[in-house]
């Protein structure tokens, strides 16, 4: 259950690895897959794409929905968007201000 | 299932009433939806309707089910740019879960075009909406404008 602190170690512990960013990459291109389908571009065993994925669902970056027997896989870009909100848009602003300002001064 | 879907899931610490009432309160809605104006009676066949601050239409609709503080289903379609009110209705599912201390919200928006280009523009939004709604539960304030 991700939550406070351990919401974040889960997340970087999750995006450090390729074979797990590959998964995300292959569910941003194209979404709601199956496990079999996900093994078929990732030279692994099923078992370890399956623990691959039970890291990033732990991480909440995938999301799965349940359809008949088949299990459905999800990128969920939810706590990505908490990454850019913490570590990259608070450092672009004053950036876009400096810009901003130039910009006036030298066309004022 | 639809042809288009994205699935958005997120952990709140707060109680599934509060979000509930966090998804059907026109002055709550507005603080964390970039001051979008939403208005129903939000029970089962009440149209729905999602209204820019100047008054137009961004998007209408009609509530499908109402089980609070469970489960919203709104049927939902763009009225501001043309391709993609072509694509017509999609469905967009809200279900609410307690999971011990925090609540999941699993967010479920999709339609029947394969890529369509409604359900893509509405992912684009819908991380931030939903980040401002879990910082405003948590913390009440909002972190974008």
């Amino acid at each position: 259950m991700p939550k406070g602190n351990d919401d974040t170690d889960l997340l970087f512990k999750a995006l450090a690895d390729p074979s797990r960013r590959k998964l995300l990459d292959l569910l941003h291109a194209s979404d709601g897959r199956t496990l079999g389908d996900l093994c078929e571009h990732l030279d692994m065993t099923r078992q370890a794409v399956t623990q691959h994925l039970d890291l990033l669902e732990a991480a909440n970056l995938v999301a799965t929905v349940r359809r008949g027997r088949e299990k459905l896989h999800f990128l969920n870009p939810v706590p990505l968007q908490g990454i850019y909100e913490r570590w990259i848009a608070k450092f672009e602003k004053p950036r876009l201000k400096a810009l901003h300002d130039l910009k006036r001064r030298l066309e004022g | 299932m639809a042809k288009s879907t994205f699935v958005y899931v997120t952990y709140i610490r707060t109680t599934p009433e509060k979000l509930w009432s966090a998804l059907t309160d026109v002055e709550f809605i507005k603080q964390y939806w970039f001051g979008m104006r939403c208005e129903s009676q939000w029970t089962p066949g009440s149209p729905w309707r999602l209204l820019f601050e100047d008054g137009r239409v961004a998007d209408s609709g009609e509530i499908l089910e109402a089980d609070p503080p469970r489960r919203l289903v709104i049927k939902w379609r763009n009225e501001f740019k043309p391709e993609l009110h072509a694509e017509g209705y999609g469905r967009c599912v809200f279900e609410i879960e307690p999971a011990g201390e925090v609540v999941k919200l699993i967010i479920t928006h999709s339609n029947d075009h394969e890529n369509s280009k409604y359900v893509t523009a509405v992912s684009n939004g819908w991380p931030r909406i939903i980040s401002n709604l879990k910082s405003l539960l948590e913390t009440e304030k909002v972190i974008l404008k």
